[in-house]
C-alpha cells in the first residue's frame, strides 16, 4: 500500500508540473483562440535562455559564476527574452492571420515551434547543460522515516513553486484590471472591443505572461532533466491534459494535469509490465481520447451548441 | 409598388394551376429547451402538399428553431412529428434529406472552398449511386453518372438564370448570388419539401422580385411544398397560403394571410403591446 | 502566345469533366510524363535516383494522403507517419509470413492495413474537431510506433523493431537497381496521383469538401458526414501506408518504427501547407521542396564554411527556415506552390494582354 501512494504522490507531484505547462496553452487560447503548440518551443526556449545568460554573466559583469546576483540577472533577462519573444510572436505570426481558421493558426504555431528551436539552438548551441536551483532530488526524510514513501524534496519543492503560480495567476484574473478586461476578450473579442478595450494590448499581454509562465515551467523540467531539445516534448505532455480539462478553463489545467500525471505513473507500474513497459508516452493520450468520446468538451470546458 | 408587382406574379403564376394536397407533416405539441432555455413551447400545426406554408415572427421567436426541428438538426424534447402520417422516430438530417426535405440557411450556409457548380452538384449526392471504387476509376459508371446528374444540374442552373457563374467559387459571390445558389443546391435535389430560413433577407427590390418569382415557380411547375420564414410582411402575405406566427416560442396565430394580419394577438406582437 | 484556350470548345459535359480542360496542359502533363519515365532513368545518376527522386516521389504519395485527410475532408491529422509505419510492416509481414505473396499485393495489403487502422483512429472525428482532433491523432502516432517497437511479431523478433526489406520481384523480375525501383516507385505513384484525382473530383470527394467547408449544411443535403470522414480517414491511411511500404522496399531497405516519427508527421504536414493544402499537384511540389531543401542547405553550408562549419549549424537554420516558411506562406499563400503555379499559368494564359 505504501508503494501504491509513493507512485500516486510522485504522479501528483509531476502533474501539478503538466498543469503549468497547460496553464500557459490556456491564457494564449482563452485570450486569442490560438492553440498555441510552441508552448513547448517556449519552455526550452525560456531554460536555455536561462543557462545561457548563467554562463555568459560571470565574464561579462565579473561576478562570481553561481552566485545569487547572477542568478538572479538570467532570470530578468531571460524574462525580459521570453517578453520579447512573445510580443513579437503576437505582432508577426499572429495578427496578420487574426479571423483565420483555428486550424491555420495552429498550423502556424507548429511552423513556430521550430523556428523557436531553432533559433535557441542558434544562439546557444546545442549541447546538454545541467541547471541547479539549489535543491536536491532527494527523498525527504520525515517522511521516509514515518510513513516509509520516498517523496522527492525537488519534486515537493517544485509542485508548490508551480501551485504559487497557478494561485497568483488566478487571482490576478479575478481582481486586476488587465484579468477583468481578459475576461472580457476571452467571452466575445467584437465586444470586448466594442466597449474600448485595447484587443492588441491584452494580446501582447497574454503572451508575455505565458511567457513568463514558461520560464517557471523551464526552470523546474530543466532543473530535473537537463536543458535539452527534449524540454520541448513537455508540450506532448501537456496536450492530453488539456484534452481532459478543456481548452479554455484554469482550474480545468490543474485538475487534468493531476489525473493524467497520477494515473500515467499507476498506469506505468501496474499495466505496463503487462504489455512490455513504455506506454507513458500514449497512455496519456487514449485515456484523453477516450474521455473526448463521453464528454467532448472536457471536464471543465464549455459545452457548445450548433447554431444554423 | 413592389407588393403589386408581387401579387401580379403571385395570382398570374399561382392562379389555379395549384392544388393543395393532404397533410404532409404534422407537428404536434412540439417542445424544444436548450439547457434551461426554452426555445419552442408546445407548437402545433401542420404543412399541406403543394402548400407555401409562411412561419413568421419577431427576432427570437423559434421560427429557425422550428426548421431545425423539421429537417432534424434539433431534437425537441417533447411532441410528436408525423411525416406522411408516420410518426417520426428520432431522426437525423441526412435522413430528413432522404425524405425529400431540403433547405437554405438564414446565414448562408455553402460550402466556401467549392465552385457554383460543385455545390449545386452535392445537393445530387442522394441520388447518386457510385461508390468509391468506381469514383477511384472515373472511367466508365461513375462518368456516365456524373454526366446524367450534370444535365440536371444544369436544369436547375438554367431555371434560377446563373450560367455565366457556374465555374466561380461561391466564396467570390455577391450575397444575393450565394442565396441564389444556395436555393439551386436546395433544388437540384428535386425535394418534395423546401424549407427556405429568410431567402429575400438582406436583399434590394429587384431582387427580392427574382427570389419571389422563383419560390412560386419552384412551387408552381414541380409542386413542391414550401415552408417560408420571411421578415417582409408584403412578401410573405401575398405568396403565402398559410402562416404561423410565433412569439417567444409559442403559436399565437394560424391560418390564411387575412385571418393572420387581423389577429390581434399578432398585431399585439409586433407592435409591441403588452399582452 | 502558346498558353491560349481560344478556339477550344466543350461540346459535351464529358469534355468539360476532363481531369485537363485545356489542351496545353494535356500535352504539358504528357510530356512530364514522358521525361520521368524515358529520360530520367537514362540522365539521373544513382545518387538522384536513389537518394533524391525515390524519396520525392514516396513522400508525394504520403503529401498526397496526408492532404486528402486534411485539405479535402478538413481533418488535420498528426499521425500520417504512424500510418506509413503500419503499412511498411504490413506490407513486410504479408510478404514475410504468406508464401508466394506477390509483391504489388503485399503492398497493397499493407495500405490495406494502414486504412483499417486510420478508420479506428478516426473514429474519434465523428465527435471532435479541429485541434482537438490533431491531437487525438497523436495517439495514433505514439500508440502505433511503441506497439511496433513493443510487440516482436511485427518485426519476426528482430531487435528493436528493425526490419529488413525482402527483395523485390515481379513476374519474375528482380528490382534491385535504382532504376528499376525507382521506375516501379514512380508507376505506382502515377497510378495513385490520378486515382486520388479521380476521386477528389467525384461525388467522394465533394462530400470530404462539403464536410469540410459547412458540416452542419452537408448533413442537411444527406451527406453522412460519418461516412465522408471515415473514408477520408481510410484513403488517407491508405495512401500513407502505400507511402510507407515503398518507403521500406524502394527507398531505405531497412526501417526501424522509431524512424517513423512525430518528426517525419510534421514534414508531411509541411509538404501540404508549403506544396498547396487541397491540391494533389501540390503535393509533388511540397514534397520536393521539403526533401530538397535540407539537401541543397548542406552543399550550401559546405561551400561556405568547409569542414570549419559550426556543429548542429546545418540543422538549427534548416528548423528555422522550415519553421519560418511554414508561417510565411501561410500568411502570405495560403494555397502554398500550388497556386502561384496556378496563378502563373493564369498571367500566361492572358498574356501579353493582361486586361
Amino acid at each position: 500500500m505504501g508503494f501504491f501512494f509513493e507512485v500516486l504522490i510522485g504522479g501528483l507531484l509531476s502533474g501539478v508540473l503538466y498543469a503549468l505547462v497547460a496553464l500557459g496553452f490556456v491564457l494564449i487560447y482563452k485570450a486569442s483562440g490560438v492553440f498555441n503548440f510552441a508552448q513547448g518551443a517556449m519552455v526550452f526556449f525560456a531554460a536555455l535562455t536561462f543557462v545561457g545568460f548563467q554562463e555568459v554573466l560571470p565574464g561579462w559583469t565579473g561576478l562570481e559564476p553561481g552566485s545569487i546576483a547572477v542568478f538572479w540577472m538570467a532570470f530578468v533577462l531571460a524574462l525580459a527574452s521570453m517578453v520579447v519573444l512573445g510580443i513579437l510572436t503576437e505582432k508577426v505570426v499572429l495578427r496578420p492571420l487574426v479571423n483565420q481558421p483555428h486550424i491555420t493558426l495552429f498550423m502556424a504555431t507548429i511552423g513556430l515551434t521550430f523556428l523557436v528551436e531553432g533559433i535557441a539552438q542558434a544562439i546557444w548551441g546545442n549541447h546538454v547543460r545541467g541547471l541547479d536551483l539549489g535543491i536536491a532530488d532527494e527523498p525527504i526524510e520525515w517522511v521516509l522515516d514515518s510513513a516509509d514513501i520516498i517523496v522527492s524534496k525537488f519534486d515537493v519543492f517544485a509542485a508548490t513553486l508551480a501551485g504559487i503560480l497557478v494561485a497568483s495567476l488566478a487571482l490576478f484574473f479575478q481582481y486586476t484590471k488587465v484579468g477583468r478586461a481578459l475576461r472580457a476578450v476571452a467571452d466575445d473579442h467584437q465586444a470586448a472591443l466594442s466597449i474600448g478595450i485595447p484587443l492588441q494590448h491584452i494580446w501582447a499581454i497574454v503572451w508575455a505572461v505565458a511567457g513568463f509562465v514558461a520560464l517557471v515551467a523551464g526552470l523546474i523540467w530543466g532543473a530535473r532533466s537537463g536543458v535539452q531539445f527534449a524540454l520541448t516534448f513537455t508540450a506532448l505532455k501537456a496536450l492530453p491534459v488539456l484534452i481532459l480539462g478543456g481548452f479554455t478553463s484554469v482550474p480545468g489545467a490543474i485538475v487534468g494535469g493531476l489525473i493524467i500525471g497520477a494515473s500515467e505513473k499507476l498506469a506505468e507500474v501496474y499495466i505496463g509490465p503487462f504489455v512490455g513497459g513504455g506506454i507513458e508516452g500514449w497512455f496519456p493520450y487514449m485515456l484523453a481520447l477516450l474521455f473526448l468520446l463521453v464528454r467532448p468538451e472536457g471536464l471543465f470546458g464549455e459545452k457548445h451548441i450548433d447554431r444554423v | 409598388m413592389m407588393m403589386n408587382d408581387m401579387a401580379n406574379v403571385a395570382s398570374s403564376t399561382g392562379g389555379g394551376g395549384r392544388r393543395i394536397g393532404e397533410v404532409i407533416l404534422d407537428l404536434k405539441n412540439i417542445s424544444l429547451r436548450f439547457g434551461g432555455v426554452k426555445a419552442l413551447t408546445d407548437i402545433s400545426f401542420d404543412i399541406r402538399e403543394h402548400e407555401i406554408r409562411s412561419i413568421i415572427g419577431p427576432n427570437g421567436a423559434g421560427k429557425s428553431s422550428m426548421l431545425n426541428v423539421i429537417n432534424g438538426v434539433y431534437h425537441p424534447q417533447e411532441g410528436q412529428i408525423l411525416f406522411r402520417g408516420e410518426p417520426r422516430q428520432k431522426m437525423e438530417p441526412h435522413m430528413a434529406a432522404a425524405q425529400g426535405i431540403a433547405r437554405t440557411f438564414q446565414n448562408i450556409a455553402l460550402f466556401k472552398g467549392m465552385t457554383v457548380l460543385d455545390n449545386i452538384m452535392t445537393g445530387r449526392n442522394l441520388k447518386m449511386k457510385c461508390n468509391l471504387f468506381h469514383h477511384a476509376l472515373f472511367f466508365g459508371k461513375a462518368q456516365r453518372e456524373e454526366i446524367e446528374h450534370r444535365k440536371k444540374v444544369e436544369e436547375v442552373i438554367d431555371f434560377l438564370e446563373i450560367q455565366s457563374i457556374r465555374k466561380t467559387p461561391v466564396g467570390r459571390l455577391p450575397y444575393g448570388l450565394q442565396k441564389r445558389v444556395e436555393l439551386a443546391r436546395a433544388l437540384a435535389a428535386e425535394p418534395t419539401m423546401l424549407l427556405l430560413d429568410e431567402p429575400m433577407a438582406g436583399m434590394n427590390v429587384e431582387e427580392k422580385q427574382d427570389m419571389c418569382r422563383f419560390i412560386l415557380d419552384v412551387n408552381d411547375q414541380f409542386g413542391t411544398t414550401i415552408v417560408l420564414i420571411e421578415h417582409d410582411m408584403g412578401v410573405v402575405m401575398d405568396i403565402s397560403d398559410r402562416v404561423v406566427v410565433l412569439d417567444y416560442g409559442k403559436k399565437i396565430g394560424d391560418g390564411p394571410p387575412d385571418e393572420v394580419k387581423n389577429n390581434p394577438d399578432v398585431i399585439a406582437a409586433y407592435l409591441g403591446t403588452s399582452h | 502566345m502558346l498558353y491560349r484556350e481560344a478556339g477550344q470548345f466543350k461540346a459535351s459535359y464529358q469534355e468539360d469533366q476532363q481531369i485537363f480542360p485545356i489542351r496545353q496542359d494535356r500535352i504539358g502533363m504528357a510530356v512530364i510524363l514522358a521525361f520521368f519515365f524515358l529520360a530520367v532513368p537514362m540522365l539521373a545518376s544513382q545518387y538522384w535516383l536513389q537518394a533524391i527522386l525515390i524519396p520525392v516521389l514516396i513522400f508525394s504519395l504520403a503529401a498526397i494522403g496526408l492532404n486528402i485527410l486534411t485539405g479535402y475532408a478538413g481533418q488535420l491529422s498528426l499521425g500520417s507517419a504512424a500510418f506509413m509505419a503500419v503499412g511498411a510492416f504490413g506490407a513486410y509481414n504479408f510478404i514475410l509470413r504468406i508464401d508466394g505473396m506477390p509483391f504489388l499485393v503485399g503492398v497493397l495489403l499493407g495500405g490495406l492495413s494502414a486504412a483499417a487502422v486510420g478508420v479506428a483512429f478516426g473514429l474519434p472525428s465523428l465527435r471532435i474537431k479541429g485541434f482537438y482532433l490533431a491531437v487525438a491523432t497523436l495517439a495514433a502516432q505514439f500508440f502505433i510506433v511503441w506497439a511496433l517497437v513493443k510487440f516482436p511479431w511485427f518485426s519476426n523478433n528482430s531487435s528493436s523493431g528493425v526490419i529488413t526489406a525482402q527483395q523485390i520481384e515481379i513476374l519474375g523480375f528482380a528490382f534491385n537497381t535504382p532504376e528499376s525501383k525507382y521506375l516501379l516507385t514512380l508507376a505506382i505513384v502515377t497510378v495513385l496521383a490520378f486515382v486520388a484525382k479521380n476521386l477528389v473530383r467525384s461525388t467522394t470527394g465533394r462530400s470530404w469538401m462539403a464536410v469540410r467547408d459547412m458540416d452542419v449544411a452537408a448533413e442537411v443535403i444527406g451527406i453522412r458526414p460519418m461516412r465522408a470522414k471515415l473514408s477520408a480517414f481510410a484513403v488517407s491511411s491508405f495512401y500513407c501506408g502505400v507511402a510507407g511500404a515503398l518507403y521500406a522496399y524502394t527507398y531505405l531497405g531497412t526501417v526501424e518504427p522509431e524512424g517513423f516519427s512525430l518528426d517525419l508527421s510534421f514534414r508531411i504536414l509541411f509538404m501540404i501547407i508549403i506544396g498547396g493544402v487541397g491540391s494533389i499537384m501540390g503535393s509533388f511540389l511540397g514534397a520536393a521542396f521539403i526533401v530538397l531543401l535540407p539537401i541543397f542547405l548542406n552543399v550550401g553550408m559546405h561551400a561556405v564554411f568547409g569542414s570549419a562549419m559550426p556543429a548542429g549549424m546545418a540543422s538549427n537554420l534548416e528548423l528555422i527556415i522550415f519553421g519560418g516558411l511554414i508561417i510565411f506562406f501561410l500568411i502570405v499563400e495560403p494555397h502554398g506552390l500550388a497556386r502561384l503555379w496556378q496563378l502563373a499559368k493564369d498571367k500566361l494564359r492572358l498574356w501579353p494582354f493582361p486586361h
